[in-house]
């Protein structure tokens, strides 16, 4: 009895010291599948663009960080419950997610694209290399109509919460069968294996899926940016309140974007974006 | 706490509350049909059916549920040759995959609760059917398996208390069933708890209604 008493005592007392050693640290919440953003090594280790965006950033402010993990459907609820302090999850900022958190400026560009497997018969849909949704006009028109004749009917698959989602929803491309996944992993599988006419999501991760992988799958139609697919990647924060965490988080909001612009300025995100995606995605 | 959302919710719910109860329905039709034949299999005498069987349920109640439907959604989905063949025609929606799923999944606990059921029959109740010149097939039909039912009658009320929340695990393979809308209006509301609270409610009405239909059914077949 009285080693379980001093058992428990010594836990009780080891896990006082490990909170109160964290009371300074940040957290880092990040998915770890959606490479080459963030996703994880063999050994299940966090890796990617954002994980040593992140590390340079703290560095920069001087914060101890530790990046965690949290699935992407429950990624916000997660930052307004404080289980972390920050997203960095590839999260681009839209109107939508505004309306519930805060976002730092754009550290870097998604561009969008739709995916197919090779001989699809999606393949040779004649569209602009480009299109931009908030600038609009005819060309934007005429590509949106051209999408709309060739998805129809057709199983377009998207990782849940996504941009991606919202835009196939969004009636911009006509109603068409849109299939939900947790992860982009499963939208990759499920599109190899021919259960979907086309995905949506993030040019590079359908690039580095077929790198890795060896399957044919190819981009096909414009590039999409603007609109619902926001305005570049951002790391998102809780909404401040008037209390001593939301005070913190008002100071951490002014922190990012600080080290952003000095990050940005010393060439560390471009740098990592050409290691990373193979071109310079940084803004 | 969003009472606007929790009601607004109701409707979205209770549309996808439908698929649910479908999964459910088709599920425990099969898995019961599964199950009977599986638990006849494992009475008899033959050490290879009876090994067969056992082997069956020994496989699908080894291992969760999660895995099994991701084995065969994903997994048979890795297969080249099967996506040439006809039942590529099944195997490519994600309904038929969740429902050979949960069958086979039910099929296994099934046999098991009815192979006790018959084993628990009294040998008293065989023997005086065959005193009165009855034939073992018309034993079979007419004692064995009504006896059986109602002796399992409790096993398998829990049985589809847990299939009906096993169900849930549906949404992992893009349908929208209760549990798949939820996630849907979370991840456009960022409001778990308001959402979860509201399916959660649903699925225990339908526990409700479950088990009280059990308990009536105990009742009117009773012994006693």
């Amino acid at each position: 009895m009285n080693i379980l008493k001093k058992f428990s005592l010594g836990l009780l007392i080891s896990l006082f010291l490990s909170i109160s050693a964290n009371a300074d640290k940040i957290k880092i919440g990040t998915e770890g599948a959606y490479p080459p953003w963030n996703s994880k090594d063999a050994s299940g280790n966090l890796i990617g663009f954002e994980v040593e965006l992140a590390k340079e950033l703290c560095t920069i402010m001087k914060h101890d960080c530790t990046i965690v993990e949290q699935d992407w459907d429950g990624m916000i609820p997660a930052l307004v419950m404080r289980k972390f302090d920050a997203i960095m999850a590839g999260m681009s900022i839209t109107d939508e997610r505004m309306k519930t958190i805060n976002f730092s400026q754009g550290y870097a560009d998604e561009v969008a694209s739709l995916a197919v497997m090779k001989g699809s018969s999606l393949e040779g849909i004649d569209t602009p290399e480009g299109i931009n949704l908030t600038l609009g006009g005819g060309d934007v028109k005429k590509a949106l109509k051209t999408l709309t004749g060739a998805l129809a009917g057709k199983t377009v698959c998207v990782q849940t919460a996504t941009i991606h989602q919202n835009f196939l929803e969004s009636g911009d491309v006509g109603k068409i069968d849109v299939r939900t996944y947790k992860t982009q992993d499963e939208v990759n599988l499920d599109l190899a294996a021919g259960r979907c006419d086309a995905a949506l999501a993030a040019a590079v991760a359908f690039t580095d899926y077929a790198e890795k992988s060896g399957k044919a799958v190819v981009l096909v139609g414009p590039t999409f940016s603007g609109g619902a697919f926001g305005n570049g990647v951002g790391v998102g924060i809780r909404k401040g309140g008037d209390d001593a965490i939301g005070k913190k988080d008002a100071k951490l909001l002014k922190d990012f974007n600080r080290a952003i612009n000095t990050a940005r300025k010393k060439g560390i995100i471009s740098k990592l974006a050409v290691k990373w995606f193979g071109f310079d995605a940084s803004m | 706490m969003d009472l606007e959302l929790m009601s607004s919710s109701i409707p979205k719910l209770l549309s996808a509350t439908v698929i649910t109860l479908k999964l459910l329905s088709l599920s425990l039709f099969f898995g019961l049909f599964i199950g009977l034949i599986f638990a006849i299999l494992r009475l008899n005498k033959n050490i290879f059916v009876n090994k067969f069987a056992y082997g069956y349920s020994y496989l699908f109640r080894g291992t969760p549920l999660l895995v099994q439907i991701f084995i065969i959604y994903f997994g048979l989905g890795q297969i080249e040759y099967l996506r040439s063949t006809v039942l590529w025609v099944v195997l490519k929606e994600p309904y038929w995959c969740a429902i050979i799923a949960f069958s086979l999944n039910t099929g296994a606990y099934t046999s098991e609760i009815l192979r006790s059921a018959f084993q628990t029959i009294k040998p008293g109740f065989i023997e005086a059917g065959k005193s009165l010149g009855i034939s073992s097939k018309i034993i079979f039909y007419k004692i064995q398996i009504p006896i059986a039912i109602r002796q399992s009658l409790p096993a398998y009320g829990n049985e589809i208390i847990l299939m009906l929340k096993g169900t849930s695990l549906a949404s992992t393979v893009t349908l929208m069933d209760l549990t798949g809308v939820a996630k849907y209006i979370i991840s456009t509301t960022f409001k778990p708890i308001e959402v979860f609270i509201v399916a959660g409610s649903i699925y225990l009405f339908m526990t409700f209604v479950i088990h009280s239909f059990i308990k009536y059914l105990e009742k009117k077949y009773s012994f006693q």
